[in-house]
C-alpha cells in the first residue's frame, strides 16, 4: 500500500521554482532516501509533504486520499478541520535544529501532544513514552530539559517525541546537519533502529554511506528535478555525470 | 498634626496607591495582549488603528490622557461627572495607557520566537490557539519578564499622577497635609511608601524570573 504519493509537485518561491513537476510516491515500510546538493529542493519537497509549505500545482495522496491539491484553474485545496486533523496524524517530521520546546521536561515533550491532542490517557502515553525513550538510550532523561542535553541527545528525544503520536511514516529533514560526527553516528544508529522495526521512512540526508545503507531507494535530486531514482547501488555506481561530480567521483585535476 | 494622625490619613491614600495599582495590572496586562495580536494583525485596517492607538498613548502625557478620561464625558456629551467616575476615569486612562506599553513588549517576545516552535507545534497536530497558549506564550513571558518588571515600577510610581483629577491616594494626600500644616514630614513618607513598594516589586519579579529559570 502506498502511504504517499506526491504527483507532479511545483512549488514557486515568488518568481523563482524551487520544484519542477516532482513525483514520488513511498509504500508501507519503504525507506526512501533523497540526497542531493544544497539548495537542489530537497527540504522544500519535505515542507511540501509535512504541508509547512503549499504546493503551487499537482496533488499529495496519504493513504490513497488526496489530502492537498490544486485545480485546473490553480487554485490550491487544503483541506480544513477534521480531515485536516486526519492527515496530519499520518505523518510525523524531525526537524534538523529539533525544535523540542524548551520549557518543556523531556517526558512532557513527548507525551504532551498525544494527551492533549490525541486525548490518549496519561498512562499509556506515559508507559509507551517510557519504552520510546529506553528505545533511544534515554531512559534517565526523561525528567531533563532540552538544555542540558546534548545536541545529539536532543534530536533522539525529537525523534521519540514524532514516534509517540503512531505516524505511518516519519519525514527527516537534515536529522544530523547541526551535529558533530560523534553525535551524528548516535542519532543514525537510532534511525537504523527504527528501519529494522520497518517503520515507514523518508530522509533527506548528507550522510552519503548512511543513505546507501538504509535505504531501499534513493532520489538524487538537481535544481528542483529528480535526477536520477532507484536501489542505492543503482543511484551511487550510476554513470550519471551530475551525481559523479556530487559524489566527488570526478577527480580531474 | 500628631505624625500618627499624619500616618492614619496617609495609610488610607497608600490603600487606594495600591488599589490604583492592582486594577491597572489586572486590566492592562490582559489587554495589552489582545492589542499586541491587532498590531501584528494581517488585516491592514486593524494594524494601522492599533498603530495610532498605541503612537497617541505613548506619544502624549498620562496626566493629559487622564484629564481628558475624566473630563471628556462631560464636554463631549455633557454628562455628569464626578462621584464615583472619578474612580473609574482613573482606571480606564492608566489600564488604557499601560496596555499600549505592554502591547509593544508582548509584541517583542511573539516575534521574537523562532519559527522552529510554531513548524514544531504544527507538525504535532496543535491548533493555532493551543500552539500559542501551551508552547509560544509561556517561553515568551519569560523573554519578556524584564521589560514588564520596568513598566511594573513606573506604574507604581505613576499612580501619583491620579492627584490631577483629585482622587485621594497616597500623593494628593501628602500635599494636601504638606500646603495645610506647612510640612515636609508627608512627603518623607510618601518617598519611602514608594521607594519600599517598588522594592517589593522587583523582589517579587526577580523571584519569578528566578522560577523561571529552569530552562534556557
Amino acid at each position: 500500500m502506498k502511504i504517499l504519493e506526491m504527483n507532479h509537485i511545483r512549488k514557486t518561491f515568488d518568481d523563482l521554482e524551487v520544484i519542477h513537476d516532482i513525483s514520488l510516491s513511498v509504500k508501507e515500510g519503504e525507506i526512501l532516501s533523497i540526497i542531493g546538493p544544497s539548495g537542489s529542493g530537497k527540504s522544500t519537497l519535505l515542507r511540501c509533504a509535512t504541508m509547512l509549505e503549499k504546493i503551487d500545482g499537482g496533488e499529495i495522496l496519504y493513504m490513497g486520499e488526496r489530502a492537498a491539491w490544486t485545480e485546473p484553474d490553480g487554485r490550491r485545496v487544503y483541506p480544513k478541520g477534521a480531515r485536516e486533523k486526519e492527515i496530519k496524524s499520518y505523518f510525523g517530521l524531525v526537524f534538523q535544529n529539533f525544535n523540542l520546546f524548551p520549557h518543556y521536561s523531556v517526558m512532557k515533550n513527548i507525551t504532551d501532544a498525544p494527551i492533549v491532542i490525541q486525548k490518549r490517557p496519561k498512562d499509556e502515553v506515559y508507559k509507551e513514552a517510557r519504552e520510546l525513550l529506553a528505545k533511544m538510550g534515554l531512559s534517565d532523561k526523561e525528567d531533563a530539559y532540552p538544555c542540558q542535553l546534548s545536541g545529539g541527545q536532543c534530536q533522539r528525544v525529537a525523534i521519540a517525541r514524532a514516534l509517540a503520536l503512531n505516524p505511518k511514516i516519519l519525514f527527516f529533514d537534515e536529522p544530523t546537519s547541526a551535529l558533530d560526527p560523534e553525535l551524528t553516528g548516535e542519532v543514525l544508529k537510532v534511525i537504523k533502529s527504527l528501519a529494522d522495526l520497518h517503520i515507514t521512512m523518508v530522509i533527506v540526508t548528507h550522510e552519503m554511506a548512511f543513505a546507501r545503507d538504509i535505504s531501499d531507494r534513493i532520489i538524487f535530486m538537481d535544481k528542483g528535478v529528480v535526477a536520477l531514482e532507484g536501489k542505492p547501488e543503482e543511484v551511487f555506481d550510476a554513470d550519471h555525470t551530475r551525481i559523479k561530480e556530487f559524489l566527488g567521483k570526478f577527480n580531474r585535476v | 498634626m500628631r505624625f500618627s494622625v499624619m500616618l492614619e490619613q496617609l495609610s488610607g491614600g497608600m490603600v487606594k496607591s495600591l488599589g490604583i495599582f492592582v486594577l491597572t495590572l489586572v486590566f492592562s496586562l490582559p489587554l495589552g495582549l489582545l492589542v499586541s495580536f491587532g498590531r501584528m494583525s494581517k488585516n491592514k485596517i486593524l494594524q494601522t488603528i492599533i498603530k495610532g492607538y498605541i503612537s497617541l498613548m505613548r506619544g502624549t502625557p498620562l496626566m493629559l490622557q487622564l484629564l481628558v478620561v475624566y473630563f471628556g464625558p462631560y464636554y463631549l456629551f455633557g454628562m455628569r461627572i464626578g462621584g464615583s467616575y472619578r474612580f473609574i476615569a482613573i482606571i480606564v486612562g492608566f489600564s488604557l495607557n499601560y496596555a499600549a506599553y505592554f502591547a509593544e513588549i508582548y509584541r517583542s517576545g511573539i516575534e521574537s520566537m523562532p519559527v522552529g516552535q510554531y513548524e514544531a507545534a504544527n507538525i504535532l497536530g496543535y491548533s493555532k490557539t493551543q500552539c500559542f497558549f501551551r508552547i509560544i506564550f509561556p517561553q515568551v513571558v519569560k523573554r519578556i519578564l524584564p521589560a514588564v518588571t520596568n513598566e511594573v515600577i513606573t506604574l507604581v510610581k505613576d499612580t501619583s499622577l491620579s492627584f490631577s483629577l483629585a482622587y485621594a491616594e497616597m500623593f494628593t494626600i501628602a500635599k494636601q497635609i504638606a500646603a495645610a500644616e506647612t510640612t515636609f514630614i508627608p512627603f518623607v513618607v510618601a518617598a519611602v511608601f514608594y521607594f519600599v513598594f517598588n522594592l517589593v516589586v522587583a523582589v517579587g519579579m526577580e523571584t519569578i524570573e528566578k522560577k523561571l529559570n529552569y530552562y534556557q
